[in-house]
């Protein structure tokens, strides 16, 4: 069943991510393309979505993909799934949360954890690398494609406004704005 | 947590639901960038909490499974009013998400065949990328840096680029790497 295959699969995306923001993105590529329940693009997409709306990323896409999938109770279920190993262990380290501080197991498994999130996204970014200049397959003949050069070109042009410290925000509107002038220019 | 009346538990936990309803409904850029915002609502503006609980509250949040924001809250919560206090602070943060998203999957149903909102998610993805390069700068600039944390980076990159492995293992082997090689760094000190 849809609802319940939702539901436990959140459940474990939830109950393996550590940190914040982007920390959940490698596995929700991981379980949710493997299910194909939404495409690498649907998920890119998604994430200009998220960023442009309030919110945590975690819930945000946890919505999405339930809603895609099951409609309303589908979403209701995938966010179900993603708060619920959150609230049950804080529930618990709560208690004793002096103790928790202090374990030297915390602190072992924490400097492997924290490390291993950004191996995964950098791999995150390639994999997502892949869909935005090669979405139709790496071939010599993408670079002779306009997409290609117009991609290249909004993507340097993110990366200098994105370490010049602009808000999110506005450059996916710029971006967007790009990709509908550049679009109807050239026909893509 | 104090003795309360009936009264006056219901009005803490009715407040606990609003103050993190305004949390998720205004802040963007997910768990970290709410830190700040719960700091003040919580330390500030009600007094529930001390302003060096807020650094407890992002360690513990940090080093338990789950998003930042979702562990964030239900601490907060339960420091302030136990298990119904997680419950309502907790179902605050999510529920502006979950409306918000739930229109928008809809809209983005209806408008996605429309020629214009395909050109523009064809930009939108080039700038995504640049977003999440950025994410993954700030990550490494905070991530403690030894031998052991640079394995590990090159490990669980190279394991899933080449690989089509399911990334939970590598999560998992990767805190046991962690936890083995602090293990072995104790012993030696000892010794």
């Amino acid at each position: 069943m849809i609802y319940l295959d939702l539901f436990f699969t959140l459940f474990k995306i939830g109950a393996f991510t550590f940190g914040g923001g982007y920390a959940m993105l490698p596995l929700i590529q991981s379980e949710v393309l493997r299910k194909g329940w939404l495409s690498q693009k649907q998920i890119v997409d998604f994430i200009a979505v998220s960023e442009s709306t309030p919110g945590p990323f975690a819930v945000n896409i946890s919505t999405y993909v339930g809603s895609v999938k099951g409609g309303i109770l589908g979403s209701f279920c995938a966010t179900l799934g993603v708060v619920l190993p959150s609230f049950i262990i804080i529930l618990i380290v709560a208690r004793f949360y002096e103790k928790f501080k202090k374990s030297k197991t915390v602190e072992g498994v924490m400097s492997g954890l924290k490390p291993a999130v950004i191996g995964l996204i950098a791999s995150a970014v390639i994999s997502i690398g892949t869909t935005v200049f090669f979405a139709n397959g790496f071939s010599l003949s993408v670079f002779s494609t306009k997409e290609f050069y117009i991609s290249l070109l909004i993507f340097a042009l993110s990366i200098v406004l994105v370490l010049k410290k602009l808000n999110p925000v506005f450059i996916i509107i710029l971006s967007a704005t790009l990709g509908i002038l550049t679009g109807f220019l050239f026909g893509l | 947590m104090i003795k309360r009346t009936f009264k006056d538990n219901i009005k803490t936990l009715a407040t606990l639901f609003l103050t993190f309803f305004k949390i998720g409904a205004f802040t963007f850029g997910g768990g970290y960038a709410m830190i700040p915002f719960i700091e003040k609502e919580t330390v500030e503006k009600r007094g529930w909490i001390k302003s060096e609980d807020i650094l407890d509250i992002v360690a513990i949040a940090e080093s338990t499974p789950g998003p930042i924001a979702i562990n964030s809250a239900t601490f907060v919560g339960y420091k302030i009013a136990g298990f119904f206090g997680s419950f309502f602070a907790t179902l605050g943060i999510v529920l502006p998400s979950f409306i918000i998203i739930l229109i928008i999957s809809y809209l983005l149903k209806s408008f996605a065949d429309i020629k214009a909102v395909q050109y523009a998610f064809f930009g939108i993805r080039a700038g995504v990328l640049a977003l999440i390069i950025k994410a993954l700068i700030t990550m490494y600039k905070k991530c403690p840096k030894n031998k052991v944390a640079y394995f590990v980076m090159l490990f669980s990159f190279f394991i899933t680029v080449i690989f089509d492995i399911n990334v939970l293992y590598v999560v998992a082997s990767c805190a046991v790497i962690g936890l083995l090689s602090s293990i072995y760094a104790t012993r030696r000190e000892k010794e």
